[in-house]
């Protein structure tokens, strides 16, 4: 299955995180390589969303939803530093 | 819902009276959500075509075949329904006039929706940015905008360049091939001129259009990218779906 963009969860980031996040930037724990995450490879096809790095496939964040209740797990990144002001 | 208009085969402009939109920047989308009967409900994503200047707010689907929420929004909606979105979201893809060009935008199918709400603003703030634009489509009649890209063409500072890579009428004199590394090297912006680039599409379209302007050596940092995902004909980002 293709990956789709970080694009394509802004609105549930937005809703969780209630800021504007494709545009922040994400920085791989795993190979430090640092991108905005409207860039970053969603899958989103699973029970829940994996979003994974597009250079070393990484996984970055799993988001679940489970009776209204959604679960952001941040596990691989080393840091997220907020969208730039706009 | 104000408007229906047909863009071409399987794909609709819905025009939207939103009552409380804060507005929106070129290139952001709406997440559009369907609740059946039964509670279940189905989520996509659809990029804003009209631009931030426009009177309306308008998005353009294309019918996936195997779809849950573009089937709905190109064939049942009828003038006067209403629908639950939530937006506008995304900052990544976004082009405004401040942000200056030269601008590079590359498209296939749908890929073109956020690009005429980018084009749209443009001549809205009388923006002089120099544009190319190549579009990639299967074949004439699939070409969503044509009449607006081909008054487009004829402007001043903006350049258009189409692909057919299924069938073309007689006497087409444009590309007929996928977008490679030569077309783009014709029909783009050298890497001289540091465009600002956007790729919008399916994925392997995508993909095969970054890499190679990438070959071309053009700064991966100033091109941004939106996948479809899926198959080759999806104009949804996301198939994300809840129950309950």
């Amino acid at each position: 299955m293709y990956p789709v963009d970080g694009n394509a969860i802004a609105g549930t980031l937005f809703e969780l995180l209630g800021a504007e996040m494709t545009d922040a930037t994400g920085t791989c724990a795993s190979c430090l390589e640092a991108r905005p995450l409207g860039e970053l490879a969603v899958y989103p096809g699973g029970p829940g969303i994996v979003v994974r790095c597009r250079s070393c496939d990484n996984v970055l964040m799993v988001l679940v939803e489970i009776r209204g209740i959604t679960c952001v797990d941040l596990l691989g990144f080393t840091a997220v530093d907020p969208a730039p002001a706009s | 819902m104000l408007e229906l208009v047909e863009e071409a085969p399987r794909v609709r402009s819905i025009v939207l009276d939103l009552p409380g939109w804060r507005g929106h920047r070129a290139g952001q989308h709406v997440d559009v959500r369907l609740t059946a009967d039964d509670g279940y409900q189905a989520q996509r994503s659809y990029s804003i075509a009209s631009s931030p200047e426009d009177r309306s707010v308008v998005l353009t689907v294309e019918r996936l075949e195997d779809g849950e929420v573009s089937p709905y929004l190109v064939d049942e909606l009828r003038v006067g329904d209403e629908l639950e979105l939530r937006g506008p979201v995304g900052g990544y893809f976004v082009w405004e006039a401040s942000i200056g060009g030269p601008l590079l935008l590359v498209s296939g199918g749908s890929g073109i929706v956020p690009f005429r709400s980018m084009l749209r603003h443009r001549t809205a703030t009388r923006s002089t940015v120099p544009v190319s634009l190549l579009y990639s489509a299967r074949s004439l009649d699939s070409l969503i905008y044509h009449d607006e890209i081909m008054r487009l063409a004829v402007q001043d500072g903006i350049d258009v360049s189409v692909t057919l890579t299924g069938q073309h009428p007689a006497g087409w004199h444009g590309y007929t091939r996928r977008v490679d590394r030569d077309m783009l090297a014709e029909a783009g912006i050298p890497p001289a001129e540091s465009p600002r680039t956007y790729i919008c599409g399916p994925t392997g379209f995508v993909e095969a259009a970054a890499t190679a302007l990438v070959e071309l050596g053009h700064d991966p940092s100033r091109i941004r990218t939106e996948r479809f995902g899926g198959s080759g004909a999806q104009s949804s980002m996301i198939e994300s779906t809840s129950e309950g």
